[in-house]
């Protein structure tokens, strides 16, 4: 609710799919990019909290492998969000 | 043997989380101030680069612009700074149980007991600044002490971002050359009376005879002087869940000034109606109402009176709030601000002594009505039901106190328990 007055042009906020699973616990399975095009996570390779200095925020950050690449994915509250690329 | 008593102060607390939410302005100086449209336009926190031009947290907005004419005014984000409270609760809850919240950024550990595994005082200080640092996107200053006025002041000497050791061999060398006003509990007036005696720095109220300290300040004269030579033994408070409430309580700033005791009964009127549904959702009763009056040269004073009953009845609360109002304020001058506390606490669910002068019948009734419109405000929003005596005055129509007021002071809400 509080994120909605900052606005930051580095901060994505992103729809995800993920899995709830059974004995607990949460991990993302693809997100839908600006652009529409939805990426597969291959795998997550680290969870914890952390916060992001460029796109203004804190919350939990899964390191996820997209198409053989890195990237940072945060679940703050109850929004994901990425941090843009330059 | 020695405590490890560490105190946390979340730096620049408020203006850090703007600055880390909003990157544009995180290299300007920064000032978080309340609203001037409903005459709380005062600086609650500022950034370095605003400290660095003499702005004080207090000052009004109009005088931190003189000193600083590029300073960034951001309005307050509550929630989201009670979510970062909590957050670096649990980071302390890694290392110890035993966390006593001292407002929102500060906090007093104990952990003496988890030095086998977690390692020494400094070494847990040092770590839990970086997990804040990483995690939250803030910064801390961790004062290392074996008790708790000197770690506290352990953490205010290096910012930001920094552990300061202070020991049984540095503390004079530390503390002592301290003024007396940073010592917990030295106040303006205390301050001023010891001035007087020619008494400025920590170490020269270490150094005076207690029984002379006593002579005039009274108790809290011996209660300085073993703080100032690190003999503080009080415990820090272990914060569980259930943690208890020791007292609800709602203030405001009106709108506008009030003049009379028709504007002092609705203002009481909306707090007690805040302060009574509080009590109530914690399944709780007060013995003591107190009133804080503060009228518009800043002057102000508290009283208090006791219930013939527990209750958590806002009519009660605002009558007893009307009589100690009646009883102590002569009108010399309007009134800025009020406040009203419900102390003594009792839980609601126990048994009771019933008031023989008391209409039970009555209360019992009074107590469904006001079920009924904690329910009603539930489920239709608080302006759904309203005290008449509310509409005679369109400025105070629409004082939500209960939802305005997240933040409140030592003490008064324990972590895991907040509304």
């Amino acid at each position: 609710m509080e994120a909605k007055q900052y606005h930051n042009p580095d901060k994505i906020y992103l729809s995800v799919k993920t899995v709830f699973y059974r004995e607990g616990g949460l991990e993302p399975i693809s997100f839908l990019w600006e652009d529409g095009q939805e990426y597969e996570i291959s795998k997550v390779t680290d969870i914890r909290r952390a916060a992001s200095l460029k796109a203004g925020g804190t919350g939990i950050r899964y390191t996820c492998k997209v198409h053989n690449r890195e990237v940072y994915l945060f679940l703050e509250e109850d929004r994901w969000f990425m941090e843009r690329r330059d | 043997m020695d405590r490890v008593i560490l105190h946390s102060d979340l730096n620049n607390f408020y203006a850090s989380v703007e600055c880390l939410y909003r990157p544009e302005i995180r290299h300007k100086p920064v000032a978080v101030c309340g609203d001037p449209a409903a005459r709380q336009g005062i600086v609650l926190a500022k950034n370095y680069p605003a400290k660095a031009t003499g702005i004080k947290t207090g000052e009004a907005i109009w005088q931190a612009r003189q000193k600083c004419p590029g300073l960034v005014v951001v309005p307050p984000n509550f929630p989201l700074y009670l979510r970062f409270a909590h957050l670096a609760r649990e980071i302390y809850a890694d290392y110890t149980d035993q966390i006593e919240p001292f407002g929102l950024d500060e906090a007093w550990l104990d952990v003496t007991g988890s030095r086998e595994i977690c390692g020494d005082g400094v070494k847990i200080a040092d770590e839990i600044r970086e997990r804040i640092k990483f995690e939250m996107g803030v910064t801390a200053s961790v004062g290392v002490s074996y008790n708790k006025i000197f770690a506290k002041l352990g953490s205010d000497m290096k910012k930001p971002d920094a552990t300061t050791v202070i020991t049984h061999d540095n503390f004079k060398e530390l503390v002592w050359p301290l003024p007396a006003g940073d010592l917990l509990y030295v106040g303006r007036a205390t301050q001023r009376k010891l001035a007087r005696r020619g008494i400025n720095s920590i170490g020269d109220i270490a150094q005076s005879p207690p029984e002379y300290l006593k002579s005039f300040l009274g108790k809290w004269g011996e209660v300085l002087w073993s703080f100032a030579n690190g003999n503080d033994h009080s415990p820090v408070t272990r914060i569980s869940e259930a943690a208890l409430i020791k007292s609800v309580g709602n203030s405001i700033t009106t709108p506008r000034d009030l003049e009379n005791d028709a504007d002092v009964e609705m203002v009481f009127y909306v707090l007690s109606e805040s302060v009574a549904a509080r009590l109530r959702k914690h399944g709780l009763k007060c013995r003591t109402a107190q009133i804080h009056i503060r009228d518009n040269s800043l002057f102000s004073f508290d009283a208090q009176g006791k219930f013939l009953e527990p209750t958590h009845l806002s009519s009660d609360l605002a009558e007893k709030a009307m009589e100690l109002f009646r009883a102590q304020y002569g009108w010399a001058r309007p009134i800025r601000s009020l406040g009203v506390r419900g102390c003594n606490l009792v839980t609601a669910e126990n048994n009771e002594q019933l008031c023989l002068f008391a209409d039970e019948e009555k209360r019992l009734k009074q107590e469904k009505v006001e079920a009924t419109v904690d329910v009603l405000r539930h489920r239709f929003g608080h302006l759904s039901i309203q005290r008449a005596v509310l509409l005679q005055d369109t400025d105070f129509r629409t004082i939500n106190p209960q939802e305005d007021h997240v933040i409140h002071p030592v003490g008064f809400f324990k972590p895991g328990k907040l509304p």
